[in-house]
């Protein structure tokens, strides 16, 4: 978009957006704003906006957000490159971050990135050359339990092998639809950044896509539910007894919706 | 003291489960407002209403909730610490950060049934007199943060936050905030100045949050599953609770089985139960295997071996055998694994995550990770060993916040129990072991052979 990357040279201030854009952004930053009884709490937000329209914290995006808030904009340069999330280059519509951190490394982890990377002729955090896909390490995704993770614009995916992978990100690179274990299908990074922002998801059925829980959350459930399966006219219930003191407590079971 | 879960049946091992948090995860749209209306949602929240402040807190406090993001305070007391009727706001800030690796309840359950947190935000925010609660969510998990946004919209939609909640007179606002990328921010305090909009580095204390915390005003920061466990204590009532788990570490809990398991996922049972009988549930060690090392509640708490099986995982139990119950993200890996090599990618997170405002973290993590990748790699010395165990005492204790201390737990402990095959990896000027052998896939193609001999 406006910016480009300065090699050596002193930097000039950085440009402002487009009016258009401007003006669109700042409706959007209004509305972060306004979720907060400080101001300076939606910086966060407004990097994940601003990232969502240039898919990278450009120097401009840090500008903007710097004038929105009344912040200098090395204030709003320090906070941006504290978190890992924002991005300081222009980089591929789909990020794909592969778990290395202890567990999924050893589970198979090391040997998906270190052969995506051959796949796809790129080093850690490079882009490849179509501009689809920037591959990156990433760190404990809260996903032990389904390992090795990949995590794609930041849905999961679970229990991924190195065949998996190659071919999830040729599809990806071929324009095929790609859905994950858990989440809905992907959208471009920019549209991720744009929930991020605090902007919901409005295609029809992404918060339901993938349903309620992946098979290794229900693992003690449904150990659970098969071990009390004579007592099942109890129901769900039965599994732990009410207190009884209650007065809402319904008789029936399911199918009580309201 | 008992680990019994009350009203389960059979005779296996089965019966020492007992699903809560879990219980309708697997309905078919269990993350909607309607599943959980029908399966006594927001029941909590009503006798909460009806009852004084105070009653609630007491009732939390008697019912012996201790926190579930790692160590263990008493819930209702942190609630209690919020001084009532000093004239500034009061906020709730669900720490929903989990980024200790290993850690993965909160996920899960944020994803498969989010209404149960907002309840028990609400009950919390009338308990401590708050208006406005926030969800700090790690930035990373976007399918969660789809259902916190959608899950919020429906119930302000139904009167469940927002204005004068369910004809109480409360008014409650809840903002999901998401994070940017920082495994600091899940310490309470960095959280907080990342809340602020700031770089997530830990403050000061005193002041606690309780005192001035977000905004510098009285704030109670707590962790997803202990805010999510209060609905069912007013629901069931704080005998029900007591009735599990063991005396000083009372109810039921998410166990995270992950690794070389069988079946790795969520176990939901009593405070107490122990990895043997964990396992037992989850099918074991993958055939042909057996249990190496183990983390009992994430990467940042002494790693245990097979001597410990039988530890009741409670908070107490676990410290007594020289560890923490943490986050009870239950890792396990087995022989295949190296241990050198599992502890140089913990290391190399820490370095990687320690925010830098301290010297002994900031500094001594990156000469951990380079003892580390030394040994590791069969380039390092026996005095090197010394070394690793100087510069974790000097980081543990000493530290400005407790990332310092996680540092230093999976270098001692591994040198505790491990020595010889740090030894190993300097004698024979290499790593001893087969990466290809530890994966998910190594066994596929012999399964057969082994299930035959076993
Ligand atoms: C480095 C570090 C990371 C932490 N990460 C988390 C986290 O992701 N989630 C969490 O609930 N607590 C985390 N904690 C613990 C919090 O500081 C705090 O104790 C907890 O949120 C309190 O909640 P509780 O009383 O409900 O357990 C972390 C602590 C440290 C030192
Ligand atoms: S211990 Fe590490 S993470 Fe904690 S304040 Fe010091 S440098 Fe930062
Ligand atoms: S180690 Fe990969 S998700 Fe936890």
């Amino acid at each position: 978009m406006t910016t480009q990357v300065n090699l050596g040279l002193p930097e000039l201030p950085a440009e402002d957006y487009p009016d258009e854009v401007r003006a669109r952004l700042e409706v959007d930053a209004k509305e972060i704003i306004a979720r907060y009884p400080g101001s300076r709490s939606a910086l966060l937000p407004m990097l994940h906006l601003v990232q969502s329209e240039e898919g990278y914290v450009s120097r401009t995006g840090m500008r903007f957000c710097a004038r929105m808030l009344d912040l200098t904009d090395a204030e709003v340069a320090a906070v941006a490159t504290f978190y890992t999330m924002y991005r300081r280059r222009p980089s591929g519509d789909y990020h794909v971050g592969v778990c290395t951190n202890t567990l999924c490394a050893i589970m198979g982890g090391d040997q998906i990135f270190a052969e995506l990377k051959e796949h796809l002729g790129v080093d850690n955090q490079g882009t490849t050359e179509d501009g689809t896909i920037t591959l990156e390490h990433i760190e404990c995704n809260a996903a032990c339990d389904f390992a090795p993770v990949v995590m794609v614009n930041w849905e999961f995916f679970d229990n991924q092998t190195p065949d998996s992978v190659k071919q999830m990100v040729d599809d990806l690179r071929a324009g095929r639809t790609v859905s994950p274990t858990r989440g809905a299908p992907l959208c471009s990074f920019k549209q991720t950044a744009r929930i991020l922002a605090g902007f919901p998801d409005t295609r029809p059925g992404a918060v339901s896509a993938s349903g309620s829980a992946g098979p290794a959350s229900l693992a003690g459930l449904r150990l659970a539910k098969g071990a009390t399966a004579p007592a099942r006219p109890d129901a769900a219930h039965g599994l732990v007894p009410s207190q009884g003191e209650s007065t809402a407590e319904n008789g029936t079971q399911e199918g009580e919706g309201q | 003291m008992t680990t019994a879960a009350p009203g389960s049946y059979g005779t296996g091992p089965e019966k020492l489960l007992s699903p809560v948090l879990s219980e309708i995860w697997d309905e078919p749209e269990s993350w909607t407002l309607e599943t959980y209306l029908r399966h006594d949602g927001y029941q909590g929240l009503r006798k909460a209403l009806a009852m004084p402040p105070d009653d609630v807190i007491a009732l939390v406090k008697e019912a012996g909730l201790r926190g579930r993001g790692g160590a263990g305070f008493p819930t209702g007391m942190k609630w209690q610490f919020i001084p009532q009727g000093d004239g500034k706001p009061h906020y709730l800030v669900v720490n929903a950060d989990e980024s200790e690796p290993g850690t993965c309840k909160d996920i899960p359950l944020m994803f498969a049934n989010p209404h149960v947190l907002l309840e028990g935000m609400l009950i919390a925010c009338h308990a401590i007199r708050s208006n406005h609660a926030f969800i700090y969510l790690r930035g990373e998990v976007v399918p969660v943060l789809r259902r916190l946004h959608e899950a919020v919209r429906e119930a302000y939609e139904a009167g469940y936050i927002g204005r004068n909640v369910l004809g109480s007179g409360l008014d409650v606002d809840i903002t999901v905030h998401a994070g940017a990328g920082a495994y600091i921010c899940g310490e309470e305090t960095a959280l907080l100045d990342s809340l602020e909009g700031r770089r997530g580095q830990p403050r000061l204390r005193p002041p606690f949050p309780a005192v001035a915390g977000l905004y510098a005003c009285p704030t109670v920061v707590n962790n997803v599953e202990s805010v999510a466990s209060v609905p069912s204590i007013l629901h069931r009532g704080k005998e029900w609770f007591r009735s599990m788990g063991t005396e000083k570490c009372p109810g039921y809990t998410l166990y995270s089985l992950s690794g070389h398991v069988v079946n790795p996922g969520q176990y939901e049972a009593p405070m107490g139960i122990t990895l043997r009988q964990l396992l037992e549930l989850a099918g074991g060690i993958r055939p042909g295997h057996r249990l190496k090392f183990w983390t009992p509640g994430g990467s940042s708490t002494p790693l245990l071996t097979e001597e410990h099986l039988d530890v009741p995982l409670d908070f107490d139990s676990v410290a007594a055998a020289g560890s923490l119950l943490g986050t009870k993200a239950l890792q396990c890996f087995d022989e295949t694994t190296c241990v050198v090599r599992a502890v140089t990618r913990w290391t190399e997170f820490y370095a990687h995550e320690s925010c830098g405002k301290c010297t002994p973290c900031r500094e001594g993590t990156y000469w951990l990770v380079q003892l580390m990748r030394d040994i590791e790699a069969g380039k390092g010395t026996l005095s090197d060993l010394d070394k690793l165990a100087d510069i974790s005492d000097n980081i543990f204790g000493r530290s400005f916040c407790a990332l310092g201390d996680g540092a230093a737990a999976p270098i001692l402990s591994s040198l505790q129990y491990f020595r010889d095959e740090y030894e190993a990896h300097i004698e024979q000027r290499g790593c001893p072991f087969d990466p290809a052998a530890s994966t998910l896939w190594a066994d596929q193609p012999s399964t057969a052979h082994q299930e035959v001999n076993a």
